[in-house]
């Protein structure tokens, strides 16, 4: 297959910034609208949704979220992947997660920040305001969903931690605990499972820290009791289950990296353009559905928004 | 009556059960929320199944000296044709949806694609060969051609263990059973030739 090679950005096409903030606005302000337009629509379905787990309260609605439909809470539920609890895309991770206790929960923020600290997650949690951003999710197996995360801007959480001028980037690291992980008794992945960000990918307002879907909090199998949800980026980066943030100046090495560094990079970024050695990225399942019945977008829809924080970088090298 | 006119029947419904629970599973939306996948993956594992228990039919013979169930054979090569017939259609359907130009790509770019493929034609020839008219017109040729079927087994455990992500768990096993099954083969030859050797002439 010839694949066209994305042009490179030239600086004259590159757009000032009072325009592009101007634009931003603009565009927040106009995805406002069709929200509160949409959401009458399908408000009544949505809150019909759920798996009977505990309600989170407060939670504000966003105008970066997508108006496309969610996808049902059972699908979202029981296909997935967790490598944690079994492995391989399924209901897997739904059924070996049911004894999974999520409390008593502490998040540690350690390295190159003023505040480090070592948090219950309700105190880690308390400061901020409940969102709900509806997402799209795709994974790098080539399926996708849209997703009503209820979370926390991660951007709040690193202002309020004030990482020093060596801190480039974020490196989270999820829970290690095999006897409520049953996999990590294996050696199927290098445990414990460890993704990484850029400081301005992590600080970026799309990104949070999700404790909830469907306005209930999280289960076990999708990342209980708090998750990273970068949504321009393949499933794997949204690292679930988190225990420790580490701000860092090297660039980390994520897990699916370590295991397989000419299949899975460390940026990750949804790219329609660039393969997976074994299958091509062109286009999507959104599920529930047999084929492919979407195109892939470029930086999974958000280009407008994130692709400024790649500008000049090769995506193919940096996929 | 024979026990294998019992037998039979009984392994010719065990075989079309995984495909008799997929059709159910299509009625009652009951094949995950990415039943493409989960197509591909259960024909192609029950590919597998038939393959080595049609290449098991041998040993069994060998070690228990019930003849009788030579006769599963062919049924059994048969179903593991029929598996591939739809696990190749999964991909044509579900992952390219006929896209031609992306199905010759994938085989020429994809090694894992490009073993599969060659299995798949390997039993395509093998079931094309299954008639009493070719085993008769074939004569001696017909058994060295479907020893091809061992060929076929390896490819098909080569094209499992390229396509996992990390979990080689299910391909290690399949590895190991044709470890089993060529050995017992490599052995008996063995055996044959030092008792040939150590006959009196």
């Amino acid at each position: 297959m010839l694949i066209k090679q994305a042009p490179d950005i030239r600086s004259s096409e590159i757009t000032p910034k009072g325009l592009y903030l101007k634009r931003r606005e603009f565009i927040q302000a106009s995805a406002a609208a069709l929200v509160a337009a949409g959401l009458s629509s399908w408000d009544a379905e949505l809150a019909a949704q759920g798996g009977g787990l505990p309600k989170l309260p407060n939670v504000r609605k966003s105008p970066l979220s997508t108006t496309e439909a969610p996808s049902a809470y059972d699908y979202i539920t029981s296909y997935n992947n967790f490598y944690e609890f079994a492995p391989g895309a399924g209901d897997g991770p739904k059924k070996n997660s049911k004894n999974f206790k999520a409390q008593p929960w502490t998040v540690s923020v350690e390295g190159e920040v003023k505040n480090k600290g070592n948090y219950q997650l309700e105190d880690f949690i308390k400061p901020y305001t409940l969102e709900e951003r509806v997402y799209r999710f795709r994974c790098v197996e080539a399926w996708s969903f849209v997703i009503p995360w209820v979370g926390i801007p991660l951007a709040d959480v690193i202002k309020k931690a004030e990482p020093t001028s060596k801190a480039k980037f974020v490196e989270f690291t999820t829970l290690q605990d095999a006897s409520r992980f049953p996999m990590q008794r294996t050696d199927l992945l290098e445990w414990p499972y460890r993704e990484g960000l850029r400081l301005d990918e992590a600080m970026h307002p799309l990104t949070i820290l999700a404790v909830g879907l469907y306005g209930e909090v999280l289960p076990a199998q999708n990342g209980a009791p708090i998750r990273l949800v970068v949504p321009w980026k393949y499933g794997f980066k949204n690292i679930k289950s988190i225990v420790k943030m580490r701000f860092v100046e090297n660039q980390p090495l994520n897990t699916w990296q370590a295991m397989a560094r000419n299949e899975y990079g460390f940026y990750a970024n949804v790219n329609p353009m660039v393969d997976h050695p074994r299958w091509s990225q062109a286009r999507e399942r959104r599920l529930p559905s047999f084929i492919a019945n979407r195109q892939t977008q470029m930086f999974n829809g958000y280009a407008d928004q994130v692709q400024s924080l790649y500008a000049g970088m090769d995506l193919r090298k940096n996929f | 009556m024979k026990a294998i006119s019992v037998i039979k029947p009984l392994v010719f419904a065990a075989a079309a059960l995984p495909a008799a629970a997929l059709v159910h599973g299509f009625y009652t939306s009951d094949l995950t929320a990415n039943p493409g996948d989960y197509i591909t993956d259960q024909t192609g594992t029950w590919t597998l199944a038939c393959l080595f228990a049609s290449l098991a039919i041998t040993p069994i013979r060998r070690v228990t000296g019930w003849n009788d169930v030579i006769r599963l054979r062919r049924m059994l090569g048969l179903f593991a044709f029929f598996y591939v017939v739809l696990h190749l259609l999964t991909w044509v359907v579900f992952i390219h949806y006929f896209d031609a130009g992306f199905m010759v790509e994938d085989v020429f770019k994809r090694p894992f694609i490009t073993v599969g493929m060659a299995a798949f034609l390997i039993l395509l020839a093998l079931a094309a060969t299954s008639n009493r008219f070719s085993i008769r017109t074939l004569g001696r040729k017909w058994q060295s051609l479907h020893r091809l079927a061992y060929a076929a087994a390896l490819l098909g455990v080569v094209h499992f263990w390229w396509l996992v992500k990390a979990d080689i768990t299910e391909p290690r096993r399949w590895a190991a059973g044709l470890v089993v099954l060529l050995g017992l083969r490599v052995w008996w030859v063995v055996q044959k030739r030092t008792a040939a050797r150590t006959a009196p002439a």
